[in-house]
């Protein structure tokens, strides 16, 4: 299965809630946000929602800006 | 005796602050030299950008949110980078998000590269639909007063005219155009954009501006830290001459010490 994650195709061998991502990628406990197809995945959220085929997520953060 | 000066709060939204100038976080050579500019500053709200997380990175590396937390700063997200309305909203909604509810946000929406000039066609149209989504906006725009009441009609909480081109450090270059939405409006205005130097914080206070926004005038100075404690004192001298009110221009010199009781008369 395959996903674009942060504009890049991202392989995932198994079906994957929106928080086994975040931890695999190690952003686990870190202060991110999740975008799932456009729309916000509140952290509330993100153990229930199931990632598909296709999907596209934008995991971001704060950085320096004016 | 004389009584120190107390200047009523800036208000913005639900909001209030007694630090009239508001700083950027960008372009700093690391996170210590921007932690010690935003104390010097003496700024309450700290703007920051939205951005994709590096993946595949030391996940331990230190983040912005740790030097200015939102415990201490009211922080103020931008849309820097965004180009239309549907980009702004979707990075205003990506902030609310990170900071956990949070709905004041800095709307900006760029032109093209080289000017980043404000395109105020999809301003308006960010600024309609993040007000009816419940977002406090604060908006960055051009100096046209037309465009400044719209923005104020739909329902931004502060009008943001730029003095010039951002990162530019020229000053305000059409005074006249920001007194005018000054006069009008019924919400904050802060010059956003363009703030070089300390006299130029000045002015824009005492044009009557509720306060300034900044980011390349302290983090582009040779020295940062000394910058934001002169913009702090800048921002401070201009709102205290607004509100004392300056002496009327004339043409020819008046004398200060009197004429009566000169030896040579």
């Amino acid at each position: 299965m395959q996903i674009q994650l942060n504009g890049e195709p991202h392989a995932l061998d198994r079906e994957q809630s929106v928080a086994e991502l975040v931890e695999t990628l190690g952003l686990g406990g870190r202060r991110i946000a999740v975008e799932l197809n456009e729309n916000i995945v509140p952290r509330s959220l993100h153990t229930e929602t199931l990632l598909s085929d296709g999907d596209s997520v934008e995991i971001v953060h704060a950085i320096g800006g004016g | 005796m004389t009584e120190i000066f107390q200047d009523s709060p800036l208000r913005v939204a639900d909001y209030s602050f007694n630090s009239r100038l508001l700083v950027g976080t960008g372009k700093y050579r690391d996170f210590d030299e921007t932690g010690e500019a935003i104390a010097a500053s003496g700024a309450e709200v700290v703007t920051f950008a939205v951005r994709r997380t590096n993946l595949g990175q030391d996940a331990d590396a230190p983040n912005l949110l740790d030097v200015v937390s939102p415990e201490r700063f009211t922080l103020l997200p931008n849309t820097a980078g965004c180009y239309n309305a549907k980009d702004a909203v979707r990075t205003c909604r990506l902030a609310r998000e990170l900071l956990d509810g949070h709905k004041l946000v800095k709307l900006e929406v760029l032109g093209d590269d080289s000017t980043l000039y404000p395109n105020v066609v999809e301003t308006l149209k960010a600024a309609e639909t993040l007000v009816a989504d419940g977002f406090d906006v604060m908006v960055y725009t051009s100096d046209d007063p037309i465009v400044a009441r719209e923005l104020e009609a739909i329902g931004c909480c502060a009008v943001m005219p730029l003095g010039s081109l951002i990162g530019s450090g020229l000053g305000i270059q059409n005074p006249w155009n920001v007194r005018l939405i000054i006069e009008q409006a019924q919400v904050p205005v802060l010059v956003d954009a363009g703030i070089g130097t300390a006299s130029e914080a000045a002015l824009a206070m005492e044009l009557g501006c509720d306060g300034v926004l900044m980011n390349s005038a302290i983090a582009h100075a040779r020295e940062p830290v000394l910058m934001a404690q002169a913009m702090k004192h800048a921002v401070e001298a201009g709102r205290q001459a607004f509100l004392a009110g300056r002496m009327p221009r004339r043409e020819r010199a008046e004398a200060s010490s009197p004429f009566a009781g000169r030896i040579n008369a």
